[in-house]
């Protein structure tokens, strides 16, 4: 396998644009991205694109194609990726391997969900087509309720606090403030968060990510040839993707994630680091309690310790190992298929120096960990400074 | 034919509902491990349970299985 390099990036702002449809959010995504990598159509080998629901939420399907002939790729192998809000994820897991195995020199990733076009109780029903729609979702779940199942749960075993939860939130939207490409820029408080609407108990508003549009992409190429097209190369160390259950019945244990684990242990293993050396994370904040347990599952914290140590600061801005310095899917905004693109290329720019407000110092080490379903794909990305 | 019985090994109520069920919302949903083995995800009729409660199946609806807390 040979060393492979992200050598550009780019996205569209996340929010709510009733003016805007599926293709023009992936175009404006994909050109920002050749141009960022100064790369021109012709010299992209091959196309890989994650989309949750395009058929669902926006009518469209082959959607691949749809966008790389948009682009000025047309030829190319173009295929889409699913594996719910792992889509993206997925998609840049297949497109490393292919050019880490010498089967392609430049390729680009995308990621694209344009979601708010729907009522919310309709995109609820279309994101529950992640579970087990044969089972838990006939009986009326959702992806709130599942998670909320879980925080119950995992409040049960390990005395995590409706507190804990609540400071994931507050961290996020304090983040997303100062991200300018983020849907909510908007603090809020402890007491904003408890007192916020129920959406499946002990879950609230503040709770949940957002319902988004956007998109994201990203090239990557042979380390060797990185310095044809960016001064700024950012070195893909590992990516690893692992499975388990549909349904949330059939896990042992609803308060971890397997697939998180054995994917962080081959991230780990394949780029010869562990989780201490990690300085800044992008971790997949669907709900608060995801992202309590996701410290747990990739060793940023003991088991059951996620909350407290959120509590203490760790993971904020100025603490030891900052987690969603974009404001997460909580509040960057959360359009499912470009969510895990997109976390490559908040990394990016942290570890290229280019994050502004919320720049980390040191950042040399990070990690991108994005979860589909109620955990049945997790593809856990680590990168670093070339 | 004897009852099907379990605990309840997590419990939510939903509030925001998906579209077939936004005129049922609030309901109570939970995975119950079953006395027989193996747990099953269904819907709680009456009054609310939380973990550990014991219940006992009234009914399927849809292929859903309805519980009610024992007394």
């Amino acid at each position: 396998m040979r060393s492979v390099t992200i050598v550009g990036i780019g996205k569209t702002p996340f929010g709510a644009f009733p003016d805007r449809d599926l293709r023009s959010l992936a175009l404006e995504a994909g050109r920002k991205c050749m141009k960022n990598g100064h790369m021109q159509p012709e010299q992209v080998e091959a196309f890989y694109l994650g989309n949750f629901a395009g058929p669902a939420f926006a009518g469209q399907n082959h959607l691949a194609p749809y966008i790389s002939s948009a682009l000025g790729m047309a030829g190319i192998p173009s295929t889409r990726f699913e594996a719910a809000c792992a889509s993206g994820g997925s998609a840049f897991f297949h497109a490393y391997h292919a050019v880490a195995s010498g089967v392609f020199d430049v390729v680009m990733v995308a990621g694209v969900e344009k979601m708010t076009s729907q009522p919310t109780a309709r995109v609820s029903e279309i994101l529950a087509g992640a579970g087990d729609c044969s089972g838990e979702m006939r009986a009326g779940s959702t992806f709130a309720s599942l998670f909320a199942m879980i925080a119950r749960r995992h409040m049960y075993q390990f005395g995590t606090t409706r507190e804990h939860l609540a400071a994931v939130a507050v961290k996020n939207h304090a983040n997303g403030v100062l991200n300018p490409d983020a849907h909510m820029r908007k603090q809020v408080t402890m007491e904003q968060v408890l007192a916020g609407r129920p959406i499946a108990e002990p879950l609230t508003l503040y709770d949940c990510s957002l319902i988004s549009d956007g998109a994201a992409a990203v090239l990557l190429a042979p380390a060797e040839r990185a310095a044809e097209f960016t001064e700024k190369p950012v070195r893909v160390l590992a990516c690893a993707q692992a499975s388990d259950y549909v349904a949330l019945e059939q896990k042992p244990d609803i308060t971890t994630f397997p697939a998180v684990r054995r994917a962080a242990q081959k991230a780990y293993a394949a780029a010869g680091l562990q989780a201490s050396d990690i300085n800044v994370a992008e971790l997949h904040d669907c709900f608060t309690i995801a992202e309590i347990i996701a410290l747990e599952d990739l060793g940023f914290a003991a088991r059951g310790a996620g909350g407290p140590y959120t509590a203490s600061g760790q993971t904020a801005l100025t603490g030891e190992r900052p987690v969603n310095t974009s404001g997460g899917l909580k509040a960057k905004g959360h359009p499912v298929g470009a969510t895990g693109v997109a976390q490559i290329c908040d990394l990016s720019i942290q570890l290229r120096c280019e994050a502004g407000e919320r720049q980390v110092q040191r950042a040399s080490v990070g990690l991108a960990q994005n979860l589909g379903g109620s955990g049945a794909t997790c593809v856990v990305t680590i990168l670093g400074v070339v | 034919m004897s009852e099907i019985t379990g605990t309840v090994y997590t419990e939510t109520v939903v509030h925001a509902a998906p579209e077939p069920f936004v005129n049922e919302a609030p309901y109570q949903t939970a995975i119950v491990e079953l006395d027989s083995g193996g747990r099953v995800t269904g819907r709680i009729a009456g009054e609310r349970v939380a973990i550990d409660d014991r219940v006992v199946q009234v009914e399927t609806r849809g292929g859903i299985p309805f519980f009610r807390r024992m007394a």
